[in-house]
């Protein structure tokens, strides 16, 4: 009897083991989705999102496109990085949209998306995102979806606290993470405090076509630049910045940088420094740096390599720089709809500060200062202070708003998003979040109105949400309806890369202006044919170059004799179809490149060095029409000196002889 | 009429499929279905494929003295969005067009050139075409004045 007890008693033990080692989830384990989450997300066959979010790749370079509240993925976009599968930094045209003052890059971090803004909302025009290892921004057209533009940042490193714009897109902020010596220069490490700089940029937007320009170089003390936010409504004019490191420590910088109880936020009135440099101040100094641009009529980008930028000292422009006093290393800077106030969330503290607006404007009024750094006043805590939320998690990193008065703030310590009113320092809901999470996406949410929804929280760790994948699993997002009191867990999708920001936007607002088409009528590029009777081959010595066009269901010429071993074989393709979603694809056996994905109306180039004689075949890498398999072609490659005649042909003919219009 | 003709026919096979007599109910739907054959025939050939102006946006076409200018225009647009596909001496990967209008109104050349995905699968000659050549027309994305001009270029080949 004693014996089956305690059997009995070692069964209960080993059930409730199991149970809690990895036994069925409990229900708040699933995040205790309420029942009809299912039709909240559900966007039935042919339906459309109601809204864009653009979730950015991280350490894959690149943009991916979801639809909310589906969580579908529809297009990743390549910006930092090649992309075999759109022939991106590898065809010949694209190539120079990697290019940097260190040689072409073909990867990039990418980080923080934004977009562009109209009157403090967004507005669909495009996409900015930062590459943080060589600084660089980017803009992506929200008409074509594609990378139009890439500026590298000299004088920075770790280009972290960006691409963030102001309420009408007047411009773009860079924010370097590390100091570093600006200029760059040879210098002992340990001589870093007070000789290394960080540099704030701010890039002008210009309206009409997006192109952007380093309008100025702040040089500020060496700390660590880690986020930014700009002003809004009351505070349009000026940007925040926040700091780490202001211990300027270069070595075991986990232990060393946290060493003092607060840091600092930089408020940074750029409307006075824009005057500033307006009346002719600032100084130009040598500075080396790529500024690549897309042409949608000539198909191609191209580099400009800069070669000086516009520095402002902070001591050069009196009153427009302040520090705030922020509780300890804070990460995220976010300003409320209403621009008032300016939230830092101290990762290390155990309190998120926030600080008003018209208190600062009053204590820099009142020079309620305590000494200064570097020359830059610090304000008095209690001056700029509006007051603190104390013990709102573990890991306070980044807060985005409702237009209701909330602020909803990640912990990653504690994975959880936390709803608390920003007027009256009161938490109203915490939701637990699959796991670590790092910023959070509101559509709108970094503007004067947010579209609030719906909000998207960006996990760091995913482990056991999804069917295991071996050692490396997907990163994910996690859907929360927000429309009501508590916030309510609708959906988990798996991201790209590291989802470190997103950005999102009403789907009206962009879906109705897209490209569908290139025009062949605009089409300027060198080697494009409008016609297939232009089509043809030429040789320049050991270039030959191949003027190629595309139609369903072929290629021409499509049959070609005299390419020599030792050639260089430039294939320039059009694509002639003028329908929407007809692209067709190419590749070439052997070709030591990606294919290219080319869009109707458009002309791309790939590259071919044949190294053995033979007759290589090419074929349409895209399903096109019910004849795909039969869209393919030959080139003859003779011996190095042989005297195989230059022949192209399409069904036996020179393409365009056999019949004059 | 066809779909009463089709019900006719699956009454009929059913009857004598049901009583039994499989060879009979063959025999019946042959006739049935050549007297259907001679109808259509006659039926097309009362109205012709040049009465027939397609499905698409244009419902009449005027076509006054050959507007030399107008061609101009149009065997530049016909260059960029058609030669890749049509000959006028020659099949290609679509028909020939010389003598495209003697066999086709000018409607259903420009709502051909307007609106193929539509006529391929509803007209009956552009579903003959299809079967025929099994390519189907590109959707170039033309205005009503682009596939006008290509008429006009048409007509001056003619």
């Amino acid at each position: 009897m004693k014996k089956s007890i305690i059997s009995m008693f070692a069964i209960a033990v080993t059930t409730s083991l199991m149970v809690s080692c990895g036994g069925p989830k409990s229900k708040s384990d699933r995040g205790a989705i309420a029942g009809n989450a299912a039709e909240k997300v559900y966007v039935a066959p042919g339906e459309h999102d109601s809204h864009y979010a653009f979730i950015s790749g991280g350490f894959s370079g690149q943009l991916a496109v979801y639809g909310l509240p589906s969580g579908r993925l529809f297009r990743v976009i390549p910006v930092f990085s090649q992309d075999p599968e759109k022939g991106y930094g590898y065809s010949e045209e694209t190539k120079p949209m990697l290019m940097t003052s260190h040689g072409l890059i073909p990867w990039g971090d990418s980080h923080h998306p934004d977009i562009s803004q109209t009157e403090g909302s967004v507005d669909g025009r495009w996409v900015f995102i930062n590459e943080n290892n060589t600084p660089r921004i980017a803009r992506i057209s929200l008409k074509t979806f594609e990378t139009e533009e890439i500026i590298e940042i000299p004088n920075s490193a770790g280009n972290h606290s960006s691409s963030f714009v102001t309420e009408n897109t007047e411009y773009v902020v860079a924010g370097t993470r590390f100091a570093v010596p600006f200029p760059q220069r040879d210098m002992p490490i340990s001589e870093m405090k007070g000789n290394f700089k960080g540099a704030l940029t701010f890039i002008k937007v210009d309206q009409e076509h997006g192109h952007m320009d380093i309008a100025f170089q702040l040089r500020m003390p060496g700390f660590n630049y880690d986020l930014s936010h700009p002003g809004r409504g009351k505070s349009h004019g000026w940007f925040f910045f926040s700091t780490y490191n202001t211990e300027e420590s270069n070595t075991l910088m986990e232990v060393n940088a946290s060493q003092n109880d607060k840091d600092f936020i930089a408020a940074i009135n750029w409307k006075k420094i824009e005057e500033y440099v307006a009346n002719g101040g600032g100084t130009k100094i040598p500075a080396k740096y790529a500024h690549n641009t897309w042409n949608d009529d000539e198909h191609t980008a191209k580099t400009v390599m800069e070669d000086e930028v516009l520095v402002i000292e902070p001591s050069e422009v009196p009153g427009a720089i302040f520090f705030l006093p922020t509780a300890k290393s804070p990460h995220g800077c976010d300003i409320d709809p209403t621009g008032e106030y300016i939230i830092g969330n101290g990762k290390l503290a155990a309190q998120m500060t926030i600080h008003s607006f018209t208190k600062m404007l009053k204590a820099i009024e009142d020079k309620a200062f305590d000494g200064d750094a570097y020359g830059i006043p610090i304000i008095k805590f209690d001056a700029v202070n509006y007051g603190t939320l104390d013990q709102p998690g573990l890991g306070p990193l980044h807060t985005e708003f409702d237009t209701r008065g909330n602020g909803y703030t990640t912990f990653f310590i504690s994975s959880e998003v936390v709803k608390w009113n920003i007027k009256d320092l009161k938490i109203i809901d915490r939701h637990p979040v699959y796991y670590s999470v790092g910023h959070l996406m509101i559509p709108g949410g970094n503007s004067r109105t947010p579209d609030d929804k719906y909000l998207v929280a960006m996990n760091k760790i995913t482990k056991d949400r999804y069917l295991p994948t071996g050692p490396e699993v997907c990163q994910s997002a996690q859907l929360f309806d927000i429309s009501g009191e508590k916030m309510e867990l609708l959906l988990d999708f798996p991201t790209i890369g590291e989802p470190h920001y997103a950005a999102g936007i009403a789907a009206e607002k962009i879906e109705g202006n897209t490209t569908k088409i290139f025009k062949l009528d605009e089409n300027t590029h060198p080697y494009r044919v409008t016609n297939e009777a232009e089509t043809k081959v030429v040789r320049e010595g050991n270039n030959v170059h191949i003027y190629m066009s595309m139609i369903r269901s072929h290629f021409s010429p499509d049959n070609i004799e005299g390419v020599k071993v030792g050639d260089k074989v430039y294939f320039h393709v059009t694509n002639l179809e003028q329908d929407y979603d007809v692209p067709h694809g190419i590749s070439m056996i052997g070709a030591n490149t990606s294919e290219l994905l080319i869009m109707p109306g458009r002309t791309t180039t790939f590259t071919w060095e044949p190294k053995a004689v033979g007759v290589w075949p090419f074929y349409c890498t895209d399903f096109c029409s019910a004849l795909h398999q039969e869209m393919q072609g030959y080139v003859r490659v003779s011996a190095k000196g042989s005297n195989t005649p230059l022949k192209y042909t399409l069904d036996g003919d020179v393409p365009g002889e056999d019949e004059e219009l | 009429m066809k779909i009463k003709i089709l019900s006719l026919l699956t009454i009929t096979t059913l009857f004598f499929a049901s009583c039994g007599g499989e060879e009979k109910a063959k025999e019946v739907v042959n006739e049935v279905k050549e007297e259907v054959t001679e109808n259509i025939e006659e039926a097309v050939e009362a109205t012709g494929d040049m009465a027939n102006i397609g499905i698409g946006p244009i419902t009449s076409v005027e076509l006054g003295d050959l507007d030399a200018d107008l061609a101009d225009e149009g065997k530049e647009i016909y260059k960029t969005n058609c030669t890749a596909c049509h000959k006028f001496g020659k099949r290609y990967i679509g028909p020939a067009l010389e003598g495209l209008l003697e066999r086709r109104s000018p409607e259903w050349v420009m709502n051909m050139m307007l609106n193929p995905k539509e006529m391929i699968t509803k007209d009956p000659i552009a579903m003959e075409l299809l079967a025929e050549y099994s390519t189907q027309m590109a959707d170039q994305q033309l205005s009503e004045d682009d596939a006008r001009a290509i008429l006009e270029f048409i007509r001056t080949k003619d």
